[in-house]
């Protein structure tokens, strides 16, 4: 120990008076948690208290430490953000029964997360502010200005709720415990998620709209089965440390490529591959691309397929010419390739609107209708075996090899920069369908 | 004030033809946003998955850890968005990527975000709406939305890139006019433009002046809000730092603190509204292909605009002068640099991907001139015959 001697804040309040109806439980919780803060020597800087909405939500200002006052529900997403960015503040959450409701999933998801934030319910089982509606928290049968009739809905346990979810600390008390301080200042010091449902009085409304009172806290805790104390109580890893400190995944890598051959392609060329899904339609049109851009080249490429996409249709829309290129839809294509019938189906008012320019490339057991000349191309007769896989590809080889669009070492090229564990044997689809070219 | 900021045409590869020997690569719109961000300092991001705009997500879950950042998935839009919040009060960059549907639970936060003036860039993808609509399908029917995207209406800062190298430039403007001004920035953008992938040239192609007049992004002393002049942004007061710091949704006075007192709530209201308007013109960014014998003017952004440089291309060679106006900020709409290119414009083409929605802003600048507008709600693009129809 250095012989520095630190005094510790004497509060954590400032100078103003709190706003709340006489009677209300919220000024001996904000008591608590000055008494918490205090015991904790916490630096105020380093505190953020994040509020939410209602007469809760009045309670940052009338602390000296950093605040947020957000919107109804939401203040854990705020605390959660605070958390993650900078890890070694405090961050204290003030919320009621309303926010908590409302904010739901936010609460599920940080107690799963186990996010280091300590969240404060000032649960008085109503909604003060807006005039006693009831709230998730109000008990059966109570009367509210929502429920005239009793409450017909069951409460919301909150601390089991995010105790089964994963929360580090998950205590149940009331305003009125005199041990509700240092239970705060332990759930702080918890070093996870901590939540504190703490029972009180709305002496506006709910107060008297049931005759309720200190007593009858305890006894309506009892008669829905809740239990009180600290209830859950953890250790599992805390998220933003784990964010922080976890291996960080390898960066993707740009791949420039530079132009290497000369073509010879002075207009712009659409050209469409269709096939099914599972045809690598993509990763074909994606090589061509690749090819056209090591012939200097410029391209762009739109892939259409559905949304489960395994199964259906594939599409993918090549623009290739010596022109940057401004529009990237294929209207009228001048090329296209039909590997499959799910891409003819898909292709099938494409092929209607080429004319005698177009070209065509498909097999023999598909019939394209179409007024493009059709070059059916049987990959049985390539010397080597054509993968059902590779089709898309040996197709498009076909169409580049006819079109000149670009060599056909810049194929070879392209397929050799691709995956090392495909390579060779995208090489010799490329041959094997530059064999059928004719 | 000095001349709007100009974005240069696509490329010099452009006028050289197929050999240009600059550098190129395959890449898409989302891929450009995420390297502008990381280039821009981004170090925080959260999201929720939503086609057409998960690529970003993704991309920023693999890239910020590397770097020293975070990225999280939220429960929801309303939490990424709030996490983002939470995030850029400590300091950070923030970015968040949704669709349509997104920013309409983003709507809320938005409001937060301009009430206690958060710097924070937002990346709307659009797809076809309303509703769930067509989720892998174009549009640009979120013009209005994001600008009138909260309640009390108050002004936002919307850019809307019109190619792979603008989406790379503007994301990282869209993080400068953030800080410089404590708002909420949009990049809007579309499915088209994110997910299309094309040869650029690298370093992206494209030039964008420097800001002029930057303060310092943070600073550690003095009220959290100012609101004399009205026009004034003083730099943001973060957490963590040696002393306190307030922030409130509710209104509020210069130290956080809830007023009701018209004369300060008044203030910061006007101030709010202020502090875009009276920059505009440091807010504005256009791309305009000036014809001086021009009687006709296109107006295109975001996706379109590649169709509507081609349109004007194919009526040149008819031998129809055509100007084209590419705005790259939609909001605060570019007044200036939109008066000076309708002088001497006696017919307006706006062609986008909506019903008319920034062609009535048009409308109401234009004076005499007739404007036209060229639009298709059904989720293909505009092509460039039809523009060039319209320009006959």
């Amino acid at each position: 120990m250095t012989g520095v001697t630190i005094t510790p804040l004497a509060s954590f309040r400032n100078e103003r008076p709190y706003p709340f109806c006489p009677g209300c439980g919220h000024g001996s919780i904000l008591d608590a948690l000055d008494r918490a803060l205090v015991s904790r020597n916490a630096d105020p800087a380093r505190v953020v208290v994040v509020s939410d909405i209602g007469c809760s939500g009045l309670s940052d200002q009338y602390f000296a430490t950093s605040a947020f006052h957000g919107l109804h529900g939401r203040s854990i997403t705020y605390a959660t953000g605070i958390k993650l960015a900078r890890p070694d503040l405090d961050v204290v959450v003030i919320m009621g029964d309303g926010g908590t409701g409302i904010g739901g999933a936010h609460l599920l998801s940080a107690a799963r997360r186990n996010i280091g934030i300590t969240v404060l319910v000032f649960n008085n089982l109503n909604f003060g502010m807006t005039g006693g509606q009831h709230s998730t928290t109000t008990p059966p049968g109570a009367v509210t200005a929502t429920t005239p009739g009793g409450n017909l809905e069951r409460p919301l346990d909150i601390v089991a709720t995010v105790g089964v979810n994963g929360a580090q600390f998950a205590w149940r008390g009331t305003s009125f415990d005199a041990d509700l301080p240092d239970r705060i200042a332990e759930a702080m010091g918890s070093g996870g998620f901590a939540l504190l449902d703490i029972w009180e009085l709305c002496t506006a409304y709910y107060v008297r709209a049931n005759a309720f009172s200190r007593r009858a806290i305890d006894a309506t805790i009892a008669e829905l089965g809740f239990e009180t104390g600290l209830l859950y109580h953890r250790d599992y890893p805390e998220y933003a440390a784990a964010a922080h400190s976890r291996p960080a995944p390898q960066p993707a890598v740009a791949e420039p490529i530079v132009p290497e051959f000369a073509t010879a392609l002075d207009r712009r060329l659409g050209i469409v591959a269709a096939g099914a899904a599972g045809g690598r339609v993509r990763s074909a049109a994606r090589l061509v691309a690749h090819a056209a851009m090591l012939g200097g080249l410029w391209v762009a490429q739109r892939d259409d397929y559905p949304i489960t996409v395994k199964t259906g249709h594939s599409l993918s829309m090549l623009a290739v010419g010596p022109d940057p290129i401004r529009y990237a839809a294929i209207p009228i294509p001048d090329v296209v390739v039909v590997a499959a019938p799910e891409g003819l189906a898909k292709a099938r008012p494409l092929l209607a609107a080429m004319d005698a320019g177009g070209l065509v490339v498909t097999t023999p057991d598909l019939t394209p209708q179409t007024a493009a000349q059709v070059v059916v191309v049987d990959p049985g007769e390539a010397g080597v075996r054509i993968p059902k896989a590779d089709l898309a590809l040996a197709l498009l080889t076909v169409a580049v090899a006819r079109t000149g669009v670009v060599p056909a070492e810049a194929l070879r090229r392209a397929a050799g920069a691709g995956d090392p564990r495909f390579a060779a044997k995208t090489i010799e689809t490329i041959d094997a369908a530059l064999s059928l070219a004719g | 004030m000095g001349p709007p900021a100009l974005i240069a045409p696509p490329s010099p590869g452009h006028a050289t033809g197929s050999m240009s020997t600059g550098t190129r690569e395959l890449v898409d719109g989302a891929t450009a946003i995420v390297r502008g961000a990381l280039d821009a300092g981004c170090d925080f991001f959260a999201g929720y998955p939503i086609t057409p705009a998960s690529q970003i997500l993704m991309a920023m879950m693999r890239e910020l850890p590397a770097r020293g950042g975070v990225a999280v998935q939220g429960e929801d839009e309303i939490a990424s968005i709030g996490m983002c919040i939470g995030a850029a009060m400590t300091g950070a960059r923030a970015m968040t990527a949704t669709s349509g549907p997104g920013i309409s639970l983003y709507s809320e936060h938005l409001g937060l975000a301009v009430m206690g003036e958060v710097p924070l860039v937002v990346v709307d993808v659009q797809r076809l709406g309303p509703a769930t609509g067509g989720a892998t399908t174009a549009a640009q029917g979120d013009v209005q939305f994001v600008r009138w995207g909260t309640s009390g209406g108050y002004p936002v800062v919307v850019l809307a890139p019109a190619s792979i190298g603008d989406c790379y430039h503007l994301t990282r403007r869209a993080f400068e006019l953030a800080e410089r001004f404590r708002t909420p920035v949009f990049l809007l953008t579309d499915k088209e433009l994110n997910l299309t992938v094309a040869s650029v040239e690298v370093p992206f192609a494209g030039v964008l002046p420097p800001m002029p007049d930057v303060p310092p992004r943070l600073e550690t002393t003095g009220a959290p809000y100012r609101y004399e002049p009205a026009e004034a942004v003083p730099p943001l007061r973060a957490y963590g730092g040696d002393r306190t710091v307030r922030f409130t949704g509710s209104s509020h006075d210069e130290q956080a603190f809830i007023t009701k007192d018209p004369a300060a709530v008044g203030a910061l209201n006007r101030h709010l509204i202020e502090k875009i308007d009276a920059h505009s013109a440091a807010i504005e960014i256009v791309e305009h292909h000036a014809d001086p014998k021009a009687e006709v003017l296109v107006v295109a952004f975001g996706i379109t605009a590649g169709a509507a440089l081609d349109a004007a291309d194919a009526a040149r060679r008819d031998g129809t002068p055509v100007s084209v106006f590419l705005p790259k900020t939609l909001w605060p709409i570019p007044e200036r640099a939109l008066a000076r290119a309708l002088e001497g414009i006696r017919r307006v083409v706006v062609a986008e991907l909506n019903d008319g929605q920034y062609r009535r802003e048009i409308d109401r600048r234009a004076g005499p001139a007739k404007v036209i507008g060229v639009n298709r709600i059904d989720g293909e693009l505009i092509t460039p015959a039809q523009i060039l129809e319209a320009l006959r």
